[in-house]
């Protein structure tokens, strides 16, 4: 089982794909539920403390907006988990918590940076591109089998 | 004895032969012990790790084209996401999830075919317009118009 880091993070298709094939889906979702689920002083939970963009700091510097470094701290400990990722450029949903463009672009330049894996796909919108999309999918994932489970982390250090 | 991890699954239906109360009947009759919240689009599932993944592994059996599901970081009916609590407004992951949904049908399709072991030809892509042919069309264009 390999870890595949999945962006738009909080795709229920791409999530449920990875999974249905075998594979562990790192979506933003499972660290938000961290969030929930640590007692703390923010309640009710929010998402984003002002401690997090902090923790952002380690991907983006400190004159990077603190959107994007909030964004990162959620975002960050799941791409250095990841030994694959699955990246959908286009998608209609790049708004909430999926909205920052500058994240976005961080995001995808540290996935490449990390040297995993990667799929790159254009988001379908016609049957015949669904199709194309998931047997794309199917296909990269069923050749991680032979990938070593031991991705060594590039993500930090350079930027 | 390390405690287990809690999470929420949620679980969309795109199935006019699965309903939510089937699945939920379903769930009851496995006896995992999860909370089960029936949901417009499908369920919420809050349990340990173990017994939300046996519970979907089960679910998934019945209608595995069909039955999609991801992980959700809130609880079901968490008060502070609740829209009843928020006095109205789309729910965060509402949108999301609207945009998706209306591609589920395309998925279950695909899945279909490769469930199936239809072989699959990767559609040939259209390559750009080169800037030869780019000038032949304007210079016939310009032709036209002398």
């Amino acid at each position: 089982m390999v870890k595949v880091f999945i962006y738009p993070s909080n795709s229920l298709i791409l999530s449920d794909l990875v999974d249905r094939f075998g594979h562990e889906p790192l979506a933003v979702m499972h660290e938000i539920g961290k969030k929930i689920k640590t007692a703390g002083l923010d309640s009710p939970p929010i998402n984003i403390t002002p401690e997090d963009p902090k923790k952002g700091l380690k991907y983006a510097a400190v004159e990077v907006p603190s959107g994007v470094r909030g964004r990162m701290s959620l975002l960050g400990p799941l791409l250095e988990e990841a030994q694959a990722a699955i990246i959908v450029n286009g998608p209609d949903i790049s708004f909430g918590c999926m909205g920052c463009a500058r994240t976005n672009e961080l995001i995808t330049f540290l996935i490449k940076a990390k040297n995993i894996p990667t799929l790159d796909l254009e988001y379908p919108r016609t049957e015949e591109a669904a199709k194309d999309f998931v047997h794309q999918i199917h296909e990269f994932l069923a050749g991680l089998d032979n990938i070593k489970t031991s991705t060594s982390d590039q993500t930090s250090g350079d930027e | 004895m390390v405690e287990e991890e809690i999470i929420n699954k949620m679980v969309v239906l795109n199935s006019t032969y699965t309903l939510p109360s089937d699945i939920v009947i379903k769930i009851y009759e496995s006896k995992a012990d999860v909370t089960v919240k029936e949901t417009c689009f499908g369920l919420i599932i809050r349990g340990t790790i173990s017994e939300v993944n046996m519970a979907v592994k089960e679910i998934r059996n019945m209608d595995p084209m069909r039955i999609f599901v991801k992980e959700r970081g809130v609880p079901p009916g968490d008060s502070y996401r609740c829209r009843a609590g928020r006095g109205g407004g789309a729910k965060p992951g509402f949108h999301m999830h609207e945009v998706e949904n209306k591609l589920l049908p395309y998925i279950t399709g695909a899945l279909e075919e490769i469930e199936k072991g239809i072989p699959y030809e990767r559609p040939v892509k259209s390559h750009d317009i080169t800037i030869e042919r780019l000038k032949e069309i304007i210079n016939e264009e310009a032709a036209q118009a002398k």
